[in-house]
């Protein structure tokens, strides 16, 4: 029998109307290094949510066995307490403070007159030399970079007496070297008898530091793999991940994607809005004809809604270059509003930050995007039209509310979609931009969204979908592009696509580790 | 609906109204019935017109985002110093002068607004460097010396009384009564149509009792103090200039997709730029508005005074944020009305005058000023947000 130090048995978590996660298991062998891989919304997340405490003992059901006794744990701290913690994919530096006073925000170095400085930097920088650090403990944070950064908050970790380490995709935002840095740390933790686990999409990490491999997938625990010899075949995992059948949950559509290009877009670069130097869209290239739906597949930070967002009027970015061409006219939209009137619209995919005025009614969130068009020449809006609207609206989509008047914080999830995509269609747009349309609804509501998407292709418009669920963009996508770190690196079209090949794609794009390892 | 939560709900939606009548019948039991002479009935609205002015204007500040003035203050008074130094050393006529300061209360207002819209310093920081710079010229202005102003064309623009001839001759200004009745029969008539419109397209409309109720309250309110009015000198210029800020702001707030826009940007800044509209221009606008507003202001109580010195308009700024509070406007932005803001405005000035005609101390009055403040955003978000969240 193995020496377990975790053992989670029949987690269930559900939230209103989803089934997050179903009859989980997952079972962590002392001293190993467990990857937990899935697609994004599979659960990875949430159960090391459940188990650290997020979510508190009781919001779901199962067992949590740590170090051999069953452990309910209600707040993040408890956890700690333990031994584990967890070091999300956001990083949660302050980065304003020095790196001795993050490392031990909330678990301070006391003397007897107020705080410890003199204990804090040296332990600090104790812990630092540990992961490789070699600043000083006073540095400020922000002067140090992302990879650093990450190193930063493991050594924070080892400040709270780790023994149970989680990492929720730690390299997402690190470059090759950073990312082998860091791995090779895990390694050497490994050595002195750590436990971690390390949730990521980057399936060549996964082989090269991973004992053993749980898959999740739409909230179930699918099988667990091992790899003791760091050499599993990626297209193994892969096939755990998306190895689920298509049924008919896609509508079908009748019309024919025509000749005619709507929309051309030329060597588009964007940088980052904050960092000049980081591009986060690289020469990309790709077109949309008249009533085609066209799927964008990646990974997040692949790009994706930074290329959306910055063609919809340089909603995001800074020096954005390339070509734009509406309906073989080459269009300079400058802002949100002459990308309107050009006849696009971007759905967000963040639509309680970007997409909703919560605070405010159906009938108010519905209009606005153009609201123009329930007003007089003079701007005085016409109250009986925006109702008349708004309630259009409501029944063609099916929103489910006692009324138009109702405010948008009150919705669930799927129908707040169904508001924010009532808003963009009231704008009328002829290229509809879908950024993850269907995140966090339900089945049945995402049906609802695939017919409303049918319908604009039928009368004659286009869509772009960005969609992190493979499946969905297969069933719903007449062309496929994928793009990786920026870039466009595959193109498919409806026959030809299988989500292997998406993946294989992007994988082959990843030149991560083997060839720094090569080098090295 | 049960009953319960129907009286719950009436006593949400006009708790101000319910506090104001309060207040008032407090203050006029303690005054032994003193607030409700004609004349301080009269005084109560002149007294508060630069708050309710001011207001106006504040509150389309707090709606992007709970962002507020400090400046305004500053601006009433260097305003009115330049007001009362062209009257008293210049030939410019009256018209001319108001004309001009108009103008500098809207340059002010374009360069502060600039700075917080485009060139995105924070409106805290913003106007608080604009409350000194511009307390300091108004007293530059001044030279440090109180200005009279003699000039009786200004004066009565702001401060007459109307008085037709042949009918407010007497003691009693009929026409006070005669213009009161007008506005409550057109305002009653708006209200009639407005639910026959109503009707006609099906659409929901309240109770008889309820609509014609309020209805009714109104007009007997507007009826009592068109005649207390008529009691004390008639109807003051004043009140038809307050009167058309507070219509032109509450149709714009509420009628307008221009005014939408202050409560999308206080509602969700980041959405209501993707939905192609301008906010930096809301912000622009916001505190080029608010700015304007001040020079009237300053106007104002130049005229109402008689007189501007150097300490004019202290502490406005915080009797305008104040008020908005009071009624309703969210901290956070994104809600509030200006019907709200005036009502706001009226309680302070009734716990002003009441405590001043009870003479109680005046530094009582600041603490409960204070404490009313506090109260009035506390049930605010006790209330509004949490109800909002738990849904």
């Amino acid at each position: 029998m193995a020496d377990l130090i975790l053992e989670m048995k029949n987690i269930t978590k559900e939230f209103p109307g989803v089934k997050a996660l179903d009859n989980v298991n997952l079972q962590v062998e002392r001293g190993e290094i467990h990857a937990l891989v899935g697609e994004n919304g599979a659960g990875k997340s949430t159960l090391m949510n459940v188990l650290s405490g997020i979510y508190p003992y009781g919001s779901y059901t199962g067992d949590i066995v740590y170090n051999g006794k069953v452990c309910q744990f209600h707040t993040l701290k408890e956890s700690e307490r333990e031994g584990i913690v967890i070091i999300h994919q956001e990083l949660a530096l302050i980065q304003m403070l020095s790196i001795g006073e993050n490392m031990f925000l909330g678990n301070e170095r006391k003397g007897k007159m107020g705080l410890d400085w003199d204990e804090t930097f040296n332990q600090a920088e104790k812990h630092m030399r540990e992961v490789g650090l070699k600043e000083s403990a006073t540095t400020l944070v922000k002067d140090i970079g992302t990879g650093k950064q990450q190193l930063v908050e493991i050594a924070k970790a080892l400040a709270k007496d780790v023994k149970l380490l989680i990492l929720d995709e730690p390299t997402s935002s690190l470059n090759e070297a950073d990312t082998k840095m860091l791995l090779d740390l895990l390694l050497a933790f490994k050595k002195k008898g750590m436990t971690s686990i390390i949730i990521t999409h980057k399936l060549n990490e996964v082989a090269y530091v991973a004992d053993r491999i749980t898959v999740i997938r739409d909230g179930a625990s699918i099988e667990t793999l091992e790899n003791p010899n760091h050499d599993i075949d990626e297209d193994r995992i892969i096939k755990g991940m998306v190895g689920r059948e298509l049924t008919d949950r896609f509508p079908k559509r009748s019309g024919k994607v025509s000749d005619v290009k709507k929309m051309e877009v030329t060597d588009w670069t964007v940088h980052h809005p904050l960092y000049e130097e980081k591009i986060v869209d690289d020469h990309v290239n790709f077109h949309v004809n008249k009533g085609e739906v066209v799927g964008f597949a990646g990974l997040q930070g692949a790009g994706r809604t930074e290329l959306a967002m910055s063609l919809f009027g340089k909603s995001y970015g800074q020096e954005i270059s390339g070509k734009l061409k509406i309906d073989g006219k080459e269009r300079d939209l400058k802002n949100s509003r002459e990308a309107i009137e050009a006849g696009l619209a971007y759905v967000t995919e963040d639509r309680k930050g970007n997409g909703l005025v919560l605070g405010k009614s159906i009938r108010e969130n519905t209009t606005m995007a153009r609201m123009s068009k329930i007003c007089s020449r003079g701007g005085v809006i016409n109250l009986d039209e925006e109702l008349k609207a708004a309630e259009d609206y409501k029944e063609k989509m099916s929103t489910k509310c006692p009324s138009v008047e109702q405010l948008v914080g009150n919705l669930s999830g799927g129908n707040q979609q169904k508001v924010l995509l009532s808003k963009w269609m009231f704008a009328e747009p002829d290229i509809l931009i879908l950024d993850e349309p269907t995140r966090g609804i339900d089945v049945g509501a995402k049906y609802e969204i695939y017919c409303i998407m049918n319908q604009m292709i039928e009368e004659g418009k286009s869509v772009i979908m960005i969609s992190s669920e493979m499946p969905e963009l297969i069933g719903m996508s007449d062309r496929i592009y994928v793009m990786n770190e920026g870039r466009i690196v595959g193109e498919f079209t409806k026959n030809e696509v299988t989500q292997e090949k998406i993946m294989a794609s992007i994988l082959s794009s990843d030149k991560g580790i083997k060839e720094s390892e090569e080098r090295a | 609906m049960n009953s319960g939560s129907k009286t719950k709900q009436f006593f949400l939606k006009y708790t101000m109204i319910i506090v104001m009548v309060i207040v008032f019948l407090l203050f006029d039991v303690l005054t032994q019935g003193r607030m409700h002479y004609a004349q301080n009935l009269s005084n109560l609205l002149l007294q508060n017109a630069y708050v309710v002015v001011l207001a106006c204007g504040m509150l389309l500040c707090i709606l992007t985002g709970g962002n507020i003035d400090l400046s305004v203050g500053a601006i009433v008074c260097m305003v009115g110093a330049l007001g009362a130094k062209m009257l008293s050393t210049t030939s410019i006529p009256a018209v001319a002068v108001i004309l001009i300061c108009l103008v500098l209360g809207t340059v002010i207002g374009v360069f502060q607004g600039y700075m917080i819209g485009y060139a995105r310093i924070p409106p805290f920081i913003t106007t608080l460097a604009g409350m000194f710079v511009f307390r300091g010229i108004g007293r530059l202005i001044l030279d440090s010396k109180t200005i009279t102003i003699n000039n009786s064309t200004f004066l009565n623009i702001f401060t007459a009384y109307i008085n037709l001839p042949g009918l407010d001759d007497g003691k009693v200004k009929y026409s006070a009564i005669i213009i009161g009745v007008i506005i409550t029969i057109i305002y009653a008539a708006i209200v009639v149509k407005n639910r026959a419109q109503k009707q006609k397209k099906g659409y929901k409309v309240p109770s008889v009792g309820s609509e014609f109720g309020k209805l009714a309250i109104i007009a007997a309110v507007i009826i009592a103090y068109s005649c207390a009015l008529a009691m004390y000198k008639g109807i003051p210029v004043m009140l038809i200039w307050v009167i058309a800020v507070v219509m032109v702001y509450a149709y714009i707030t509420s009628k307008t997709a221009f005014g939408r826009y202050f409560y999308a940007v206080g509602g969700n800044e980041k959405a209501t730029q993707l939905s192609g509209i301008d906010t930096n221009k809301i912000y622009f606008v916001a505190y080029t508005n608010v700015a304007f507003l001040a020079g009237l202001c300053g106007l104002l109580v130049a005229a109402r005074v008689g007189s501007v010195n150097g300490d004019a308009g202290t502490q406005y700024e915080m009797d305008a944020i104040g008020s908005c509070f009071i009624g309703g406007a969210s901290a956070y932005g994104g809600s509030g009305t200006i019907s709200g803001a005036v009502i706001g405005a009226v309680v302070m000035g009734i716990i002003n005058q009441g405590m001043s005609i009870y003479g109680l101390n005046s530094n009582w009055q600041y603490v409960i000023k204070g404490a009313v403040i506090l109260l009035a955003v506390v049930f605010d978000i006790k209330f509004s947000h949490k109800n909002m969240s738990k849904a």
